[in-house]
């Protein structure tokens, strides 16, 4: 995949290339429509603009991360058309897939960023050490991440953050944040950057956010988070289908329990599900097998800031994330202290008060006025 | 602070720890105070016990005698409605209750998510209802202070907030979510520096004056 221009065919040619039937490529399109939350009337249009799309060029950038969402991304599918959008557009950077290595594999990115200044994606995984950190905290050819990301988004037409380090900055950035890890979003002020948080995120909402932007020419709607609305416009609760056992109040005490034989709500577990945005509910994963959910585990929140430092993995989503009976305890004894002294205080001017009275006769009053 | 999940955050972390240390150390010098403070020592004979009548005046004073109820129905049945479903919404929600056993290990069975969702909703009503009374009512009206107003404000917050997260009417949820704990946490803050002391007292003094009756050997 080494220094691969970008060839002058379309998506539809590649596809047929492959072998991938007219049949098939029209439903990918109307499944691309639904998962976009599209009419279907939207699906011809999406092939007929995909059919005529230009590979565009992508960089895929790996900084602070575990390659989790790269195994996500190739691994859960295999292999699918969804795989093949990948493959068709043209990846010329990607440490973990790229066949080049060493000063080949820079040169790759180098000459993608000159020949398709402007245009080109660029997708990164992974927190950055920011610019005030030590910048050997993470290096690729001897390159900062910081000083890397700068000179490829520089020209890029937009960036992708994919997976939760990128997006929040993750794991990397959970306190005590020993190197200043800082996502995509704090560092890229003058591109448009798009979030695909998640860990990992779902492999169809990468595919699903190119897709889009191939089919019109930009990014998708975005919540406030720069997520695309169509994945991340509803939480994973809202969709829960053991959404019914929260409504009726069943719920699952232990993970041994009846309550979680019978797939009970795992809210008390410590499900995340309810300030959770991601299409985990709907989409599911390995080819829409199950989630996280369906096999009786929590939603732990991973596509949402901070879910590392937002309190126990298994604390109901009520739970202060930091405070304890003790905290309680002891600021009731101080209290308590406090309100005794008060007590004392006030006692003992009443004490006073009554030896230092002075009495004052009605005749005395009187010779006053 | 950039967006609802990070207020969010804030609120379940360092905004409740601050609450709850305020709500804490100021009851705790409020009620310490009251009961330091003591009362003159009584010289004379006691008639009759104190226990006795103490303990049945907290439950006579609860129970609005049939003159009270004929002079001001409203109060009555309004004041009881809406604290008996705030007190359902705020002790048997399963949410409050998984807070709660997080703090002092102890637990309880949860109703139902529809029956503190109507409860709520009862309640919400009832407190609107109470707030129009007072705004027209010729003597409520006059007595009314400021103070009346941002207690009542602080307990409408709360349970409008916990009803809007409940049924997910704001969008992001965190928003909401926060903004029901923010709100919380404001009526924790509030609760030993105004008349939601009565929370605590209220029980307290009604003893005291069954004891004090119950001693000098009149009804109480």
């Amino acid at each position: 995949m080494a220094a691969r221009k970008p060839t002058e065919k379309t998506l539809g040619e590649s596809l047929r290339e492959r072998g991938v039937s007219r049949r098939g490529f029209l439903k990918f399109c109307a499944a691309t429509a639904s998962m976009m939350a599209l009419p279907p009337s939207m699906a011809p249009a999406i092939a007929a603009a995909l059919e005529k799309a230009k590979r565009p060029s992508v960089i895929w950038l790996s900084f602070q991360e575990c390659t989790g969402c790269t195994e996500s991304l190739t691994r859960s599918h295999a292999p699918t058309l969804e795989d093949l959008i990948l493959d068709v557009i043209s990846l010329d950077y990607h440490h973990t897939l790229q066949a080049a290595a060493g000063d080949a594999a820079e040169h790759a990115r180098e000459q993608a960023m000159a020949a398709n200044a402007g245009e080109y994606l660029v997708i990164v995984d992974g927190s950055i050490p920011g610019p005030d950190s030590n910048p050997g905290f993470s290096t690729v050819a001897g390159h900062s991440n910081y000083a890397m990301l700068m000179e490829t988004v520089e020209n890029a037409a937009a960036v992708i953050a994919v997976g939760t380090c990128a997006t929040f900055g993750g794991l990397p950035a959970a306190n005590p944040n020993p190197t200043g890890a800082m996502s995509v979003m704090d560092l890229v002020k003058n591109k448009p950057v798009i979030n695909v948080s998640g860990c990992p995120p779902i492999p169809m909402v990468i595919t699903g956010v190119i897709a889009h932007y191939l089919t019109f020419g930009r990014l998708p709607e975005l919540d406030a988070y720069n997520r695309p609305m169509a994945f991340f416009g509803q939480s994973i609760h809202d969709r829960c289908y053991r959404r019914p056992f929260y409504d009726k109040g069943l719920f699952a005490k232990t993970f041994d329990d009846e309550g979680a034989r019978l797939g009970w709500c795992l809210y008390e577990l410590g499900c995340k599900g309810p300030t959770t945005y991601n299409a985990c509910a709907t989409m599911r994963w390995n080819d829409g097998t199950s989630w996280p959910v369906e096999a009786g585990h929590p939603c732990l929140g991973c596509s949402e800031p901070k879910f590392w430092d937002a309190g126990g993995f298994y604390n109901a989503v009520s739970v202060p994330t930091s405070a304890s009976g003790m905290n309680v305890l002891a600021a009731g004894a101080a209290g308590a202290v406090v309100g005794g002294a008060v007590a004392a205080l006030a006692k003992k001017q009443t004490k006073t008060a009554v030896t230092h009275r002075q009495p004052v006769t009605v005749e005395e009053l009187e010779a006053k006025l | 602070m950039s967006g609802s999940m990070e207020f969010l955050l804030w609120t379940k972390g360092p905004m409740f720890n601050i609450a709850i240390a305020i709500f804490a150390i100021g009851l705790l010098v409020r009620i310490a105070e009251i009961f330091m403070l003591g009362r003159a020592k009584n010289f004379a004979e006691a008639r009759a016990g104190e226990w006795g009548p103490g303990l049945r005046t907290m439950v006579t004073r609860t129970v609005a005698d049939p003159g009270t109820f004929q002079r001001a129905p409203f109060n009555v049945v309004v004041g009881w409605v809406w604290h008996i479903g705030f007190l359902m919404a705020l002790l048997l929600f399963l949410p409050h209750i998984a807070l709660i056993e997080s703090l002092t290990g102890l637990s309880w069975p949860a109703l139902p998510n529809p029956v503190i969702s109507l409860v709520t909703s009862v309640t919400l009503v009832a407190l609107i209802a109470t707030l129009v009374h007072r705004m027209t009512h010729p003597v409520k009206k006059r007595i009314s202070t400021v103070e009346d107003y941002v207690v009542w404000a602080v307990v409408f917050a709360v349970v409008l907030t916990g009803w809007l997260a409940y049924y997910r009417l704001v969008n992001p949820y965190p928003l909401v979510l926060g903004m029901h704990i923010l709100s919380a946490e404001i009526m924790l803050i509030l609760l030993p520096f105004t008349k939601l002391t009565h929370i605590f007292t209220t029980f307290i003094a009604r003893w005291y004056n069954g004891a004090a009756f119950g001693r000098k050997g009149v009804q109480s």
